[in-house]
């Protein structure tokens, strides 16, 4: 345990968080290790989304959240990514100013163009932003993500309001950045995507970390209780994808 | 009406004339309102932004009384920036009563809380959309509010319009301040009060007819800009 | 940072800014700022047009520019005492001296005079018509008739309230009903009189250049009290010394000297005369 825990990105010790009366995330303990891509998964209002706002540190907590190299860019995606109106470069170039506002500009363009290739975008660089399509602005989403090379990349539920083809897109380049050995924490309730994606499944229930497993594991065994309910409600959709 | 109709022929026959003293009149209440709007917006945009993040104790009651300020009566401000400019009163030693400068400083304390007070809510709403996404970016609470202002920049032209409109209409304030002295300070507004006390009414309805004109020109031309400039047609934002 | 797209029109703007910054503040080259002086005059005086007739004289004769605040006589008395103007040009003598005794002007000196008149409904149901304004203001307060008054301390406000007191009525707001005050200038006084067939007492000059009488015709005049006296003062350098005391002397000069006394007689509206000189000589 505690070599994971020394090479950890993030670690939590007993963190909690509560908007409120409501306790969306109960003493949660776990560690984010460098390469992984971890799909949180579970029902609605199963404090997915918070564990991944508290994993990213935007949100208010009690408990321990370590970041032992707190020098290394983390950036999140989105379920409805939030643009500037301004034009599709000109928000991967802000992205890439608030990241480090001491960057040359040069290189700030550089970066910008290289992302937009990245994902498929290079040719709409002068249009609004917020003219493209669902997808599209999902993946101007992951190209301002990836231009500044972030060591974790978080993704809140990235492909919830896509349609197929849109989602497949994004999915291939998720797929990328994790062969690039980019570390990537991404809640969804798409089960056959966790599959197809992840390295390790977070099972998040009713604020608690129901199950933490690697991918193949996790959908190998007869999951009992909760976990397993969950899991056969989904069955229909395994076979989908 | 006789007087109605008497008006639009001598606002027509002012307006091909193209009366020098006129002239003169109407680009200075453009010079002085669009200065004051100019000063306002450096103000006014910023401590509205600022507003919209920041977090102090008393922040109600600040937001209380900026709101009050909104309904500050021409007059009040003539009267006090008067007594803050008279050569009795502590700015006194500066001389510039009964100038356009002082004009512009009365029209500015009159628009700040409207550019101030618009400001923060176009920000505050803007922020409620997307300040999750620019605070994961690494925006600061008052860098986040700025970029807001840069994406909700045709709702700050409207607050602008909003200010400019305010300020060229007004008489009051620079009534008094700047004297309504013929030739140096004096504009539309006090030149409409002015021919109307002489008892002048269809020239005076004329002038009322051309500052509508002139504002009616500013706000033609921003939707013009705005559509050359890219923006949706029909958006009103 | 921003948009290649946007720096051109946003030129355009900061280009207009900057011209609309200029203009409101080249109009006052340094140079026209010193050979001019501040004069606090009434409004009933600018109305008349007087100024537009004597002050281009002034500036030929002198070279000196007159900037005209007109206000009412309370607030251009109370600019001499704050040092706001240079010189004073008002009609309201006991207060005039009142300011002079108190210290805040020189010497104060006599120039001209105008008249006032009473207008009214043509029909006169008061019968004040004649000659004698004491006995027509006590006729107008017995019928209870509809009066203007102007309510605002200025000169013309002043001597409505000294005939009211000769004709023995100390208050006339509480002595009959038809009485009114707007607290406001010549000009909208006479708006209101003429829109509600009112009597109201005006300087002869407001008056004729008056365009919206519509049943109000002169009913009172030539009556010696009716003259209404003009006086020139310069505000004291002792309590103001950053004023213009040579400029506004100057002017105070030439206004009571035979050159500014003919310029001021040959001021006629509609052929007549409306004001006449009197400075002692």
């Amino acid at each position: 345990m505690s070599a994971a825990t020394a090479s950890a990105l993030i670690s939590l010790r007993d963190a909690s968080v509560a908007f409120g009366a409501v306790r969306a995330v109960r003493n949660v303990t776990m560690h984010v290790a460098a390469g992984e891509f971890i799909a949180i998964v579970g029902a609605n209002g199963s404090g997915k989304t918070s564990l991944l706002r508290l994993l990213h540190g935007v949100v208010a907590h009690t408990g321990s959240r370590d970041v032992p190299r707190p020098s290394a860019v983390q950036a999140m995606v989105f379920q409805r990514p939030f643009m500037l109106r301004l034009s599709v470069w000109n928000n991967v170039r802000v992205a890439l100013w608030l990241a480090d506002r001491t960057m040359p500009r040069a290189l700030r363009d550089g970066r910008a163009d290289e992302a937009l290739r990245r994902v498929g975008l290079g040719d709409l660089r002068d249009r609004p932003a917020r003219s493209l399509s669902g997808g599209e602005q999902q993946r101007l989403a992951l190209a301002r993500g990836w231009a500044v090379r972030p060591g974790i990349l978080f993704l809140d539920e990235p492909t919830a309001s896509l349609d197929p083809s849109a989602k497949n897109h994004v999915e291939a380049l998720l797929a990328d950045f994790a062969a690039d050995r980019m570390t990537l924490v991404m809640s969804t309730h798409n089960l056959g995507q966790a599959r197809r994606l992840a390295s390790r499944v977070i099972f998040m229930d009713q604020g608690r970390i129901g199950i933490d497993l690697p991918t193949a594991e996790f959908f190998a065994a007869d999951t009992p209780g909760r976990a397993g309910l969950f899991l056969k409600g989904e069955l229909s959709w395994l076979l989908d994808g | 009406m006789g007087a109605l109709s008497e008006s639009f022929a001598t606002a027509f026959r002012l307006i091909v004339h193209g009366d020098p003293t006129l002239v003169r009149t109407v680009a200075l209440s453009l010079a002085v309102s669009g200065s004051a709007c100019l000063c306002a917006a450096a103000f006014g945009l910023a401590s509205g932004a600022w507003l919209a993040v920041a977090r102090f104790p008393g922040q109600r009651g600040a937001l209380l009384a900026l709101d009050t300020l909104l309904a500050l009566p021409s007059v009040v401000v003539g009267l006090l920036v008067y007594l803050l400019l008279s050569r009795s009163g502590p700015l006194g030693a500066l001389g510039i009563l009964f100038t356009p400068t002082a004009m512009v400083i009365a029209q500015t304390i009159l628009v700040l809380p409207i550019v101030t007070a618009l400001s923060r809510q176009v920000v505050a709403d803007a922020l409620r959309d997307g300040g999750d996404q620019l605070r994961s970016m690494g925006a600061g609470p008052f860098t986040a509010a700025l970029l807001m202002l840069l994406h909700e920049r045709w709702a700050v032209a409207t607050v602008m319009l909003i200010a400019f409109g305010r300020a060229i209409a007004e008489v009051g304030a620079v009534m008094i301040v700047g004297g309504n002295i013929d030739g140096v300070t004096r504009v539309m507004t006090t030149t409409i009060a002015l021919e109307t006390s002489k008892g002048d009414l269809p020239l005076a309805l004329a002038l009322g007819f051309l500052l509508l004109l002139v504002v009616a020109l500013l706000n033609l031309a921003t939707v013009l800009f705005r559509r050359g400039a890219g923006a949706p047609a029909g958006d009103l934002r | 940072m921003v948009a290649r797209r946007l720096t051109r029109p946003w030129h355009a703007v900061v280009l207009g800014m900057l011209a609309a910054a200029w203009i409101a503040w080249a109009p006052l080259p340094a140079a026209a700022q010193e050979r001019s002086i501040v004069m606090a005059s009434t409004t009933s005086t600018e109305q008349s047009g007087l100024f537009a007739h004597l002050l281009p004289a002034f500036k030929h004769a002198t070279g000196i520019d007159v900037r005209v605040v007109a206000v009412g006589t309370g607030q251009a008395l109370d600019m001499g005492r704050r040092g706001d103007a240079d010189v004073l040009f008002v009609h309201d003598r006991q207060a005039e001296e009142k300011l002079v005794a108190e210290g805040f002007g020189l010497k104060r000196r006599d120039v001209m005079y105008n008249d006032f008149v009473i207008v009214g409904p043509q029909s006169d149901p008061a019968g004040a018509k004649g000659k004698d304004v004491v006995a027509a203001l006590a006729k107008i307060a017995e019928h209870s008739a509809s009066f203007i008054s102007r309510g605002d301390r200025s000169g013309t406000n002043a001597a409505e309230l000294r005939y009211w007191k000769l004709a023995g009525i100390g208050s006339p707001a509480t002595r009959f009903a038809g009485y009114k005050e707007c607290g406001c200038g010549m000009g909208p006084a006479l708006n209101i009189a003429s829109s509600m067939d009112a009597y109201v007492l005006t300087d002869r000059g407001t008056w004729l250049s008056f365009r919206n009488r519509g049943k109000l015709a002169v009913l009172v005049e030539g009556d010696s009290k009716l003259f209404n006296q003009y006086g020139v003062i310069v505000v004291n350098p002792a309590r103001h010394p950053h004023t213009k005391t040579a400029l506004a002397q100057a002017f105070a000069d030439w206004v009571v000297s035979p050159a500014g006394q003919a310029t001021i007689a040959s001021y006629k509206v509609g052929g007549e005369q409306l004001f006449f000189p009197d400075a002692a000589s």
